[in-house]
Order: C-alpha cells, then sequence, then structure tokens
C-alpha cells in the first residue's frame, strides 16, 4: 500500500518536471526580453528598424517577423502539391503496395536529414541555379530558402494526411465506384471530403515547423535585416537572425534576441495549437 | 435512346476516362520530385564526401586553418578529422539521453495510467506544446539556464539540456502511445497476483512495451543527432577533444558549420556531412524497421 503511493508519487512528479520545465521556459524568455520591451515598447514589434551601433542602438523585429512569415507562407505553397500529390499516391493510389512502402520510407528519411546538410545541398546545388535562372545575382533570397523549407516540411504534411486519406471507410468508395465514378471522382467526392480536416491540420502544422528552420535558412536567405522588397529578395528570419548575431550580444541587443526568440515561441505555439485543435475535433 | 445520345455519353465517358489517366500521371510525378531530393542529396554527399573519409578522418582532431590553407596550395588532402566533434557529439547525445529518457518515460507511463484526468490531459497539451517549439528557443532557454547560471559559460552539459528538452515530448509520446497498446489484461493479471505497483510498471509494462519505447528513444537521438542551432547558443565549439562536460565542447554539426565558414576547410564539410547523414538515417532506419516488427 504505502509503496503504491510512493510509485504513484514518482509517476506525477515527472509530469510536474515538464510543467515547472515549459513554466520556466516562458518565465525566461519573458523576462529576458523585458528590457527591450521597455526601451521599445510595442513599437519592438512594428519597427523595421535594426541598428546595433552603440549610442544609437534600436532594434525592430518586424524585418524578420516579415521574413519567417513570407518564407514559411511561400514554402507551404510550393510544398502543397508536392505533399499532396504523395500522400495520394501513398494512401489512395498505390495504398499497400511495396511501391507505396519504399516511398513512404523515402519520404521519411527526407525528415531525417539535418538541416545543415539541407543548407548546404541548397547552397551548393540550389544556389547556383537560382543564379542561372536568374534569380538574383547571389541566388540568396526568400524563394532559395522557401524552396528548401518546402523540401524540408513535405514529410510532415504527407506523413498526416496520409494517415487519414488512408482511414477514409472503404465501402464509401465501393459506392461511389458502384455508380459508375472513376478513381479521380471518387477521390473528389468522397475521400477528400471525408479527410480534409486532416489534411489541413498536416499542413498547419507543417507550417509550424517551418517557421522555427534555423541552420538551412541562415545559409540561403541573404541576412540582409530589412523587409524583403520581394520574393526574390533577400531577408532575414527570426531563427536566422538570434543564430547568427547571438555570438556577439549583450545587453540591450541580447535583450532583442531573446524578445525574437519568445515571439517565435509564441507564435509556432499557436499555429500548433491550432493544428492540434483540428485534429482533436476530427476525432 | 437514339444514337447520336448514345454517342455523346461515350465521348463524356471517354473524357472522364483521360481526365482520370491524367491526374494520376501527375499524381505519379509530383510524388516523383517529391523524393528526388533525397536522392539528390545522398548522391551529391557521396560523390564529394567519400574520398575524405579514412580512419585519421575518425581519430584525429580538427586542422586550424592554416594548415588547411598550406594542404590546399600544396594540392594535398588536407589533414585531420573531426575527432573533436564525434566525441563532442556523443557526450553530449548520451548527457541529454540520460535526462530526458527517464523523465520522458516516467511522464508517458504516468500520462497512460491516468487518462482523462485533468493534471495528465494538461501535462499532454504542455508536452505537444515542447515538441512543437524551435530548436534554436531551446538553444536561448539553455542558454539562460546552464551558460549564465549554471557552468557559468559555454559548456557541453547546456547543449545537452537544450538537446534533452528537445527529446523528452518524443518520449513521452512514444511511452504513452506504445503502452495503449499493451493489452489491460496483462496489468490485471499481473495486479490481481497481488503484486506491488511498481513491480507491474518494471515488469509488465516497461518489459512489454520495450520495443516500441525504444523506437522513440532511437528516432528522438537521430532527430539531435543532427541539431545545428541550439548548440550554437550553448556548446559554441573546440578544437580540442573535451571531456569535461562544463567547457565549450564541439559537435559533428557544429564542426560542419565552421567548415562552412572557412574557405580553406570547404573540402572537409562533404565528408562531415556524409558521416553525420550516415548516421543518423541508420539510426532512422533502424527505428522503423524496429517499429514495423513489433506492429
Amino acid at each position: 500500500m504505502n509503496s503504491d503511493k510512493i510509485t504513484k508519487l514518482v509517476l506525477s512528479l515527472g509530469s510536474f518536471i515538464l510543467i515547472i520545465v515549459a513554466a520556466g521556459m516562458v518565465y525566461s524568455l519573458v523576462v529576458g526580453s523585458i528590457p527591450a520591451f521597455k526601451t521599445f515598447g510595442f513599437q519592438f514589434i512594428f519597427s523595421n528598424n535594426w541598428d546595433p551601433t552603440s549610442g544609437k542602438e534600436n532594434y525592430g523585429a518586424l524585418p524578420f517577423i516579415a521574413g519567417t512569415l513570407i518564407s514559411s507562407i511561400l514554402a507551404l505553397l510550393i510544398s502543397l502539391p508536392l505533399s499532396f500529390s504523395t500522400s495520394l499516391f501513398l494512401g489512395e493510389y498505390f495504398k499497400g503496395t511495396r511501391v507505396a512502402r519504399i516511398l513512404s520510407t523515402l519520404v521519411d528519411l527526407l525528415a531525417g536529414i539535418p538541416s545543415i546538410v539541407y543548407g548546404l545541398w541548397g547552397f551548393y546545388v540550389l544556389r547556383p541555379l537560382m543564379i542561372e535562372l536568374g534569380i538574383g545575382s547571389q541566388g540568396f533570397g526568400v524563394f532559395t530558402a522557401s524552396v528548401i523549407l518546402a523540401i524540408m516540411i513535405i514529410p510532415y504534411a504527407t506523413s498526416l494526411s496520409n494517415e487519414i486519406i488512408s482511414m477514409v471507410p472503404n465501402d464509401l468508395k465501393e459506392a461511389a465506384y458502384s455508380l459508375g465514378a472513376t478513381r479521380l471522382e471518387v477521390i473528389q467526392t468522397v475521400t477528400i471530403p471525408n479527410a480534409h480536416s486532416g489534411i489541413i491540420a498536416g499542413y498547419i502544422l507543417s507550417f509550424g515547423r517551418a517557421l522555427g528552420e534555423t541552420m538551412a535558412v541562415t545559409m540561403l536567405i541573404g541576412n540582409s535585416n530589412k523587409v524583403p522588397d520581394s520574393l526574390f529578395g533577400t531577408g532575414n528570419s527570426m531563427a536566422s537572425v538570434i543564430a547568427n548575431q547571438f555570438g556577439e550580444a549583450d545587453g540591450l541587443k541580447l535583450s532583442a534576441l531573446i524578445a525574437i526568440g519568445l515571439l517565435l515561441f509564441v507564435i509556432t505555439a499557436l499555429v500548433n495549437a491550432l493544428g492540434k485543435l483540428i485534429i482533436k475535433k476530427m476525432q | 435512346m437514339n444514337t447520336t445520345e448514345n454517342i455523346r455519353l461515350q465521348d463524356t465517358s471517354k473524357g472522364r476516362q483521360l481526365k482520370d489517366k491524367l491526374i494520376l500521371g501527375l499524381v505519379i510525378l509530383l510524388s516523383l520530385i517529391t523524393i528526388s531530393p533525397i536522392v539528390l542529396i545522398i548522391g551529391k554527399l557521396v560523390a564529394k564526401g567519400y574520398r575524405q573519409i579514412s580512419l585519421e578522418f575518425l581519430i584525429k582532431n580538427t586542422p586550424d586553418t592554416y594548415t588547411a590553407m598550406t594542404a590546399l596550395a600544396n594540392g594535398e588532402r588536407i589533414p585531420g578529422g573531426i575527432a573533436n566533434g564525434i566525441v563532442g557529439t556523443l557526450i553530449m547525445v548520451v548527457l541529454a539521453s540520460a535526462i530526458a529518457i527517464p523523465v520522458g518515460i516516467i511522464v508517458g507511463i504516468f500520462l497512460y495510467e491516468n487518462p482523462g484526468k485533468r493534471l495528465a490531459n494538461f501535462t499532454r497539451s504542455l508536452s505537444d506544446v515542447l515538441q512543437g517549439v524551435p530548436s534554436i528557443v531551446l538553444g536561448l532557454i539553455s542558454y539562460l539556464w546552464v551558460v549564465k547560471h549554471v557552468t557559468n559559460g559555454y559548456s557541453a552539459l547546456a547543449g545537452a539540456v537544450s538537446l534533452a528538452i528537445m527529446m523528452l515530448p518524443m518520449i513521452v509520446r512514444s511511452t504513452e502511445e506504445t503502452l495503449k497498446m499493451i493489452p489491460n489484461t496483462l496489468k490485471e493479471a499481473a495486479l490481481a497476483l497481488g503484486t506491488p505497483y511498481h513491480k507491474v510498471i518494471l515488469r509488465v509494462l516497461i518489459p512489454t512495451g520495450f520495443s516500441g519505447m525504444f523506437t522513440g528513444i532511437l528516432l528522438g537521438i537521430s532527430r539531435v543527432l543532427g541539431e545545428t542551432a541550439p548548440l550554437m547558443l550553448t556548446a559554441l565549439g573546440s578544437s580540442m577533444i573535451n571531456l569535461d562536460i562544463s567547457k565549450p565542447t564541439s559537435a559533428v554539426p557544429l564542426l560542419i558549420w565552421e567548415f562552412y565558414n572557412d574557405p580553406n576547410m570547404i573540402d572537409l564539410i562533404w565528408s562531415s556531412s556524409l558521416m553525420l547523414m550516415a548516421i543518423v538515417l541508420i539510426l532512422n532506419l533502424i527505428s522503423k524497421q524496429i517499429a514495423k516488427k513489433t506492429k
């Protein structure tokens, strides 16, 4: 009896550790960013002036927020047709076949490649290609970063939508076939309407992934601290400005970077919560 | 039905069939495009990286810029290797696992044992939130906690803490999911024999669910092995093998980042990336294989 109570206590202790870690993260980020918010107020979020020159220091997060959002949205748009086709391939057209198993293993491997390797490949293979296509003289920019991001998030969207698509009841599809529907018509009228919220949730979660990617984006987006003036222009993202400028940061600048970390944390948490909520509603 | 109508029907049917085939072709084409990067990336790494890989590459420290420059100028192979990175990565991953695995499994068992309870639901949501936190933010956190207050400087411990927070939610989730699949009768049988609760967990739940949990742990490790961003803010890097966890330490991904930024060392990025990727992908495949067998 007594040992059972101890066991239960140990188990709940674990969950308290997790709660403390999560609460501590929010606390540290908020405390760390107070100096920046005190100095610049909410102007910090809307100002696009990032000037670390001592004496007239001024930090605004808008260029990075814009860079993160634009590159992630663009990545989502690029990945959409690819991951949607792949999940149809896996969950509908070739469901349960050997080809599908091989393809799904390859897509999973895509999720296993480290971010920095994507960055290298983007830098040495994709960037020269962009130069040849005439996109920017250096090949850096939001568009190049988005293409790499798109490849990186494909597995996340694919695996969830594939799972949902293959769960659509067979008798519904068979009913449509028996009425003479072609495969495409079955997909349009049965599969997608039944699976759409799961598919959307998959895209939202993969969007959340794109928001926080650091290395690959750092190596390709061009790292210029301004709001990108076009999709092919250079910019910077929230994650990569932290990675790039952290080394020489202290005082107000460090606080500004922590504040950007806090904003990034809040944005990704909201996006993920939305995705999880949609999944929960489905069940 | 007269003949013209019949022909028209056949026509629309043909159109529908054609559209069906076209879309199928498009789906196959786009799926092939989706997986082409993996082939291209691995191909590029192997083609460019295999020449540098040797025993020396695994057991020697990274050369300094000057040595690399001289070797380049003489048209020789760059001497040295990535031993400092390999050792550092090992230390940090082992430390991170030592922190994350016990806590993760305990939380996972707690969630499984208290379904529907408010504390469990709250913990599960928090774990989901943690899973979505960008790795660079975890690096910031570990900087604020460990670098500033525990080791008073960049350290392997700080790197390990950021990696541990990253692994934790993955282990929690895989533990809970695995335990859910174990038939309740097993646990009930043990309890009916009067087995104390902790023995039910240690002798029944964990052994039965071992392979599932192991899969989760391997996947978690393969995720953090390639992480660069949080280590830049915590472990910083070092050109020597360092066994002291309170000192700056290198890691394979950190070395790749250093090589990338140093024009003299460019030749080394491919072989180090090839090594890193091979380890990550092999771990990935092993864990998938175990998962498939247990299903």
